[in-house]
């Protein structure tokens, strides 16, 4: 068997929209800051449910043409903006060798409805009983001829290639949150192997729909009621409280980003992830510990912040916190920042959405500040040297990735 | 130790070592390679549901091979499944219930079908004054439609095979558009030569001939209206070609490090030599009009399998019968082959088979194998009217023997998707 040499996978780029702003300023401010609660939710505007809304964001800084932006559904402005973010972070914009020869690993779920054409036909066929020959033709006349395009999972790649013109390979991962260990792992693997030098990787969710929030709903995966913290959302029954997110990384292979004069905010240096059937009680965890004993090789030698991707639905997230627990009784006592509760979930976007935030802690040398009770403030002076990112599906998939701090030259 | 044995560029070389297909035209490579071969159409006038109203009522449809009721995400599942075994059958690996590789699979979108939307929407009737999507909240909070997640997770078609087949770590779910199933090959061969696994389950699965899933592609003008002779409505490469036709399909291959096929004495029924892709900025269902981005994805290809153009024997077509798509593929491949392309014989099965959108590239995928290893080229159906600005070598409406070393196999797909294998015989 051969492989070729490992190269070390960088983080170059960071783009990130939610409901504390965009950008990474914004973010690290927001989740620094002592002062104010970094959480911004939306309560009133589907009844029952909290949500987390995305900032007020002019969609044209990023996507100039008014053509592009009305072909696209909101979830795919959100992706669409935050790539371009991150292509600028990056130093990307504006070079279009290096954009034709990016390639893109996103994670996707479906788009919008048009829940008012939806709702017309639901309301049609309640009033009195529908001829099969009536809703065919109220499909053919009332659907918009686009907005396939604005549903289909990979037409938020397609119109990242269109906007920002990044034109290598291109592939659409899904599977709620597993789409996005899928999209990092295959983007750092295949730099890892040489089998590419430079990836956008992302994802993005609108979490303010309320087609996206009946999915969610029928697999009993949504909190109800009163906004509240993640931890505090366990001995309730759990669930998630979706928040509206771009997240995307410009991962590079070092030496190209060495050739080229791009900074690393930090070393990616592992994306593992697994599924287990999720069959008994305790099976979650086990599937965390089996993946940290593959991160040993990676030694963790300084300190070491957890960004934790629960979600709140449970047992998912009661086991990840177990998994957690069994790490500081191993002597790790890492520093968790469950960074959920500031920006929401993501799904699709989250698993990315914490590895910018880790990579952006560890640029800055800040663990962040505590963001639930229980979560301890970093002890010392000494700026973190790993982060690990949990990614837990609340319903399938298992995954972990760790960062390492390398400074801005990558040293 | 041996040698392991490595392609041009020093990498491990990836074997197929099983394929299973379903399609309108059957269960099983036996039935559907008999078929495709005989040039039969599985194309015919929808029964699943009435048609009235509908500009297009005719497809490639598959009955549900254990007679359950109809639903995309569990009739997907079922053709998988089958598919699959087939596939990990022939190919001897594993042990009951146990596949020692990852499962990669293409899945169509996941949603709540009009069914299902009307039920909740009339159960909840009783309970709520509301309308709209708050209604249908209502019937959902009530945790009596979770049997209705399996349509609306991600996840969900990945985890029911990964639990019925036993395939190990994380699976993967992948949309390409209509290049998934290339798009899953291509991934299963990059963990093998990145030496990950010995084995890989690829496999794509579509099955939305559903009233809604017609419309939204009649409303992109993409599909053929010929209800009058549904048969004869796909016609790739044609002068008279009017659109494409919508199709269920599955197709698997089991994907090995040829060294380790070898050591377990398994059959090599091919290898994957290369694999190209390549993304267009253009427009969201058109390729650039200079046919860039498929010249890429050839070209990259043709580069990964280190084979030069006149190394490919016979290109076994995206060809959808769209005027745009057949032009287009015919311009990108003139490109890349010269005027040699006329002379390289060209099958589109979409001809026989329609469209299976997701599945189409693992579809076309076992069909190229089973080209090369039957030295039998599948005709192009309904090739009746030349379309004088696309001089290709196409096989015409009845099969033809020729000796295949190295095929082509392209797909392509809307928001700029463009993927390409090369797909050869054992090397001597």
């Amino acid at each position: 068997m051969t492989r070729d040499r490992r190269s070390e996978v960088w983080i170059v780029g960071v783009g990130l929209v939610s409901s504390l702003g965009e950008g990474t300023d914004a973010h690290c401010t927001a989740l620094s800051d002592q002062a104010a609660p970094p959480r911004v939710t939306d309560e009133a505007r589907f009844p029952g449910y909290a949500i987390h809304p995305l900032a007020d964001i002019d969609f044209s800084r990023q996507i100039a043409k008014a053509s592009d932006q009305r072909q696209m559904e909101r979830w795919q402005r959100i992706g669409v903006y935050a790539a371009g973010l991150a292509i600028d972070d990056a130093g990307l914009r504006g070079e279009p060798a290096l954009l034709d020869a990016t390639d893109l690993a996103i994670a996707a779920g479906n788009g919008e409805r048009d829940l008012a054409f939806d709702t017309k036909v639901l309301e049609t066929a309640d009033a009195a009983p529908i001829h099969s020959e009536h809703l065919n033709t109220l499909l053919s006349t009332g659907l918009r001829p686009t907005l396939y395009l604005g549903e289909l999972s990979n037409l938020l790649a397609g119109n990242i290639s269109i906007v920002h013109h990044v034109t290598g390979g291109s592939r659409t991962f899904k599977g709620e949150e597993a789409a996005g260990f899928a999209a990092l792992g295959d983007a750092f693997r295949r730099i890892e192997a040489g089998q590419t030098d430079r990836v956008l990787v992302g994802g993005a969710l609108n979490a303010e729909r309320a087609d996206l929030l009946l999915n969610l709903e029928i697999g009993n995966a949504l909190w109800h009621g009163a906004y509240r913290p993640i931890g505090e959302r366990q001995a309730n029954g759990g669930g998630m409280v979706p928040g509206s997110i771009g997240a995307f990384l410009v991962l590079e292979r070092a030496e190209s980003a060495v050739a080229r004069g791009a900074k690393p905010y930090a070393r990616l240096a592992a994306v593992v992830a697994d599924q287990c059937p999720r069959a008994g009680e305790g099976d979650i965890a086990a599937s965390l510990g089996q993946l940290m004993t593959r991160l040993e090789r990676a030694s963790v030698n300084g300190t070491l912040v957890v960004l934790s991707g629960a979600s709140g639905v449970q047992p998912a997230t009661g086991e990840e916190r177990r998994f957690l627990s069994r790490l500081a009784e191993a002597g790790r006592g890492p520093v968790v920042r469950t960074y959920g509760n500031a920006v929401g979930h993501g799904v699709e976007a989250h698993f990315v959405s914490g590895v910018a935030l880790g990579a952006l802690g560890l640029c800055k040398g800040t663990a962040y500040r505590p963001l639930e009770a229980g979560e301890r403030a970093a002890e010392g002076a000494a700026a973190p040297s790993h982060a690990l990112v949990t990614g837990v599906g609340h319903w399938r998939g298992e995954a972990l990735a760790l960062l390492e701090a390398c400074g801005r030259d990558g040293a | 130790m041996s040698r392991s044995l490595l392609d041009k560029n020093g990498r491990r070389v990836v074997a197929i070592t099983g394929l299973g297909v379903v399609t309108s035209l059957g269960v099983g490579a036996r039935d559907n390679w008999a078929a495709l071969t005989e040039g039969r159409s599985g194309v015919r006038t929808i029964e699943r549901f009435p048609t009235e109203g509908l500009k297009t009522r005719f497809a490639g449809t598959i009955a549900s091979p254990s007679g359950a009721p109809y639903s995309a995400a569990d009739l997907a599942t079922e053709i998988a499944a089958l598919s699959a075994k087939e596939a990990i059958s022939q190919a001897g690996i594993g042990g009951q219930g146990r596949f020692p590789g990852p499962l990669i699979v293409a899945t169509p979108p996941s949603e709540l079908e009009w069914p299902d939307l009307h039920r909740l929407y009339r159960d909840a009737r009783a309970q709520t004054a509301a309308t709209g999507y708050e209604r249908l909240l209502a019937a959902a909070r009530t945790g009596a439609y979770a049997d209705l997640a399996r349509h609306v997770r991600f996840a969900s078609i990945a985890d029911r095979l990964q639990g019925e087949l036993g395939t190990a770590g994380a699976p993967m779910s992948i949309c390409t558009a209509c290049a998934s199933g290339a798009t899953t090959i291509q991934l299963g061969a990059e963990a093998i030569r990145r030496g990950e696994t010995d084995a890989a389950l690829c496999l794509g699965t579509d099955a939305t001939v559903h009233p809604e899933g017609l419309v939204r592609f009649s409303l992109l003008s993409a599909l053929s209206t010929d209800n009058d002779r549904p048969e004869k409505a796909s016609r790739p490469f044609s002068l008279d070609r009017n659109g494409f036709v919508i199709a269920e399909g599955a197709g698997a291959v089991v994907l090995e490090a040829y060294d380790a096929a070898r050591a377990r004495g398994a059959e090599i029924l091919g290898i994957v030599r290369g694999c190209g892709e390549k993304a267009d900025d253009y427009h969201r269902t058109r390729s650039k009009p200079d046919g860039t981005a498929i010249i890429g994805a050839i070209r990259r290809a043709l580069e990964d399998a280190g084979v030069e153009p006149d190394g490919i024997d016979y290109v076994n077509a995206h060809g959808t019968s769209t005027p745009e798509n057949d032009r287009m593929e015919y311009v990108s491949m003139r490109a890349v082959f010269g005027e040699r392309i006329s002379n390289v014989p060209i099958s589109s099965n979409k001809s026989m088979v329609g469209h299976t959108l997701i599945a189409a590239g693992s579809v076309e995928a076992v069909f190229s194998l089973l080209t090369i290893r039957s030295g039998t080229l599948p005709p192009t159906i309904n090739y009746d009217l030349p379309d004088p600005e696309i001089p290709l070598d196409v096989v015409a409406n009845v099969k033809r023997d020729a000796r295949v070393g190295t095929v082509l196999s392209n797909s392509f797909g809307f928001g700029g998707q463009n993927v390409c294998l090369v797909l050869a015989a054992e090397p001597a």
